[in-house]
């Protein structure tokens, strides 16, 4: 505990002065307003928006974006120490000692977020005019796609946890109604309900933490819980830290909270893409790397962070191994490379930057693909099951050529980004040392492996080999307007990692906000060339058993491995066993205790004096001369006692 | 010698009679005027003691019932000439619309 103390005493994470905005930043709000406008136009605008709103809904993230550069560029003119900007809103929250002002902070990982949210958000809204041009609910699609952009900003952007809670719920909504957008269809209405729920077990976590916070240092805002946060007990900070794990890991569908994420690929690619690949899904990355100064003081909770990470990218890796779904496969992908980020989180100020990192290169490169796999399945008749492609490189050059960068990238193979930012990953974890950093670091190895062979096993089931299209296919290249996104995300994977992780980039802009690496390493690790002979062996496997043989139709049965993995390593019927079935035991008990116990009380108690009273009310038979003998019995009575007391 | 508790023995006769007839009868004049018996049975009983013990108080309630019930009769008779013109009817147990 002190080691870990003195180690955070020397990370300026906690200590930097946040000033307030000025110039061009003090417009931050805009960032939000402009999708939420755009949002607010496509929905209560009705019909009447019809023919004209995809385009509000394109240009309102590109004018985001086009801010969020302005905005950048006056971040990089200040010094590094100065970078952090805030400006208030209005007051949220004005209660006594509560105070919790609507605060936007542009900071050095904020902007990071904002320029991929909106950028790559803005590729992806392009892509969309495409690919759901022949769908007659366009409009709302994009009313909801900019609605999640302006949650997601306000995620990344908020001062205080609250905020960034009230950002983390819209996401959820937005998530919950685009993957529940073609609603008539009844496995996208359970998905949606599916997702919103794993969520709301995760968001308990978050809300919970906030309220610790809250009852422990009396503020929810970063600065206030950053400086109080060294004064706390151990046991309050992990309690914290394993909290906003659980939010974490509900968001970003890290293992226990995983299985929301492949059900959520029944809503449309563009949302795969933007929602369950590129941004929300790392909210949860963020979440951790903004609570750095909380994480960096117990190593509990790191190494927490660090095992679900572990555990997730060697779950989803296997999980994207059996998928015959283009899509699924790529969230198994997602999922493990998530679990990549958070494995680098959990490795405290040592991993930090290289999350982020990884995160951003995943941004490309992951959009990249699902927007690929939207083009192929858009093109298939919506077909998906990649047993049922092959042979599309011909057809669809300009998309075979994208998705391959995008492949390239995230196998690794240099120069491409995900060799940049992968692999200072499994470095930092075999140098966390200790029992703990070599099982880590060997789990990010293999699950390097198993990536090179899911990714080659999906590209050549799709693009190579012969044609085994359902009869009435035929496919194309897509227009223009959505390949140029794919271009730019192509290119974007292809040079982002080496952009950051080369020299130093991201890690010098980040320094101040994440804390420095103790050592660094060069680009050629001991690790990253294990990484590189594991990635051979799996492409070289997967051709074995995908290339070179014919692949079947019908999937064969399968080793139990595979057949474990197409149920998502039973990741459902865990949830149903341990969860599901004791709640459905635990509601009718509780319904039965209601009906007997409770109500049988009260409704005896009813009858009962019901009954009496309709008995009672006999006595008012409505002759006098009954009432009169009553009055006199009772006179009677009363004297006769009298009499006896006197007696 | 007549003394008190022949007085007595005579009021709980009357008071007896009284509510006997309020009871068995049907007829509402009948009935009224077994109040009356009633009453003047209670009287009789208030002026005894009001002797025996040589003080007023007896005497001025007995005065008291006396004018309470000549009021109560004219509004009780009031009542039963409009009853009966109503239900060409003088017995209480016709008049029984008051019940459950």
């Amino acid at each position: 505990m002190t080691g870990s103390v003195q180690s955070a005493m020397a990370l300026p994470a906690a200590g930097i002065p946040t000033l307030h905005a000025t110039g061009i930043q003090q417009a931050a709000w805009l960032l939000l307003a402009l999708p939420l406008a755009g949002a607010a136009i496509l929905l209560l605008g009705g019909k009447r928006t019809n023919s004209w709103g995809h385009l509000v809904g394109v240009a309102m993230p590109v004018l985001s974006f086009i801010y969020g550069a302005m905005a950048f560029g006056q971040m990089l003119s200040y010094p590094a120490a100065e970078r952090s900007r805030e400006i208030v809103v209005y007051q949220f929250i004005n209660v006594d000692r509560f105070q919790v002002p609507l605060g936007l902070q542009l900071d050095q990982l904020s902007i990071c977020f904002v320029l991929l949210i909106t950028g790559v958000g803005s590729l992806i809204h392009i892509f969309a005019v495409g690919y759901m041009s022949h769908d007659p609910e366009r409009r709302r699609f994009f009313g909801y796609m900019n609605l999640f952009l302006a949650a997601m900003l306000l995620l990344v952007l908020g001062s205080n946890y609250l905020a960034l809670y009230a950002g983390w719920e819209g996401v959820g909504l937005a998530s919950y109604l685009l993957i529940g957008f073609w609603q008539y269809r009844p496995a996208a209405a359970v998905a949606a309900k599916k997702a919103f729920i794993a969520n709301r077990v995760g968001d308990v976590g978050l809300s919970l933490g906030i309220m610790l916070m809250f009852a422990q240092f009396g503020t929810v805002t970063f600065t206030g819980v950053f400086s109080a946060v060294p004064s706390a007990s151990h046991g309050v900070v992990t309690a914290i830290g394993l909290l906003l794990l659980l939010g974490a890991c509900g968001k970003s569908a890290q293992v226990p909270l995983q299985s929301w994420l492949l059900d959520a690929m029944e809503g449309p690619t563009p949302v795969s893409a933007l929602i369950h690949a590129a941004t929300m899904v790392t909210a949860g990355v963020y979440l951790i790397v903004r609570s750095a100064p909380i994480f960096n003081l117990s190593a509990d909770a790191r190494i927490a962070v660090a095992i679900v990470g572990a555990v997730t990218l060697l779950f989803g890796a296997i999980i994207g191994c059996a998928k015959d779904d283009i899509k699924k496969a790529l969230a198994g992908s997602t999922m493990s490379q998530i679990g990549y980020m958070m494995l680098a989180a959990g490795l405290g100020p040592a991993g930090y930057v290289f999350a982020i990192a990884h995160l951003l290169a995943h941004g490309f490169f992951k959009a990249g693909l699902f927007l690929g796999a939207g083009s192929v399945k858009h093109e298939m008749n919506e077909e998906v099951d990649m047993r049922r492609f092959g042979g599309l490189a011909r057809v669809m050059p300009i998309t075979w050529v994208t998705f391959g960068i995008g492949y390239l990238a995230i196998i690794g193979v240099p120069p491409f980004s995900g060799f940049f930012t992968k692999d200072p990953i499994i470095d930092a974890a075999f140098a966390k040392g200790g029992t703990s950093g070599a099982l880590l670091g060997t789990a990010a190895l293999i699950g390097a492996g198993i990536t090179a062979f899911y990714m080659t096993r999906v590209m050549i089931m799709t693009f190579s080999g012969e044609r085994r299209w359902e009869e009435g296919a035929h496919p194309h290249e897509a227009p223009p307007v959505m390949t140029s996104p794919m271009i730019v995300l192509a290119i974007g994977s292809a040079a982002a990692g080496g952009f950051l992780i080369l020299a130093n980039r991201l890690l010098n802009f980040l320094g101040p906000v994440t804390g420095v690496p103790p050592t660094l390493h060069g680009i050629w690790t001991k690790s990253g060339v294990g990484a590189l002979i594991l990635l051979v062996a799996g492409v070289a496997l997967a051709w074995v058993m995908y290339g070179r043989r014919e692949v079947p139709v019908t999937a064969p049965v399968g080793s139990p491995v595979t057949v474990a993995a197409r149920k998502d390593l039973y990741g459902d019927a865990i949830n149903e066993g341990l969860l599901m079935r004791p709640g459905q035991w635990l509601t009718r008990l509780s319904v039965f205790f209601d009906n007997r116990g409770i109500d049988g009380l009260v409704n005896t108690l009813a009858a009962a004096t019901g009954g009496s009273s309709g008995r009672l009310r006999r006595v008012q038979s409505g002759f006098v001369r009954s009432y009169a003998l009553s009055m006199l019995v009772g006179a009677v009575l009363l004297v006769g006692a009298l009499l006896l007391v006197r007696l | 010698m007549v003394s008190p508790a022949h007085f007595i023995a005579l009021s709980v006769i009357l008071f007896v009679i009284g509510t006997v007839g309020v009871l068995v009868r049907r007829n509402a004049i009948v009935v009224f005027m077994s109040v009356e018996l009633m009453l003047n049975a209670a009287n009789l009983a208030f002026v005894t003691f009001a002797r025996m013990h040589n003080a007023l108080d007896g005497q001025v309630i007995a005065f008291f019932v006396m004018v309470v019930a000549a009021a109560e009769v004219v509004v009780g008779l009031a009542i039963l000439t409009s009853i009966f013109r109503a239900r060409r009817s003088a017995s209480v147990d016709d008049a029984n619309l008051m019940k459950y």
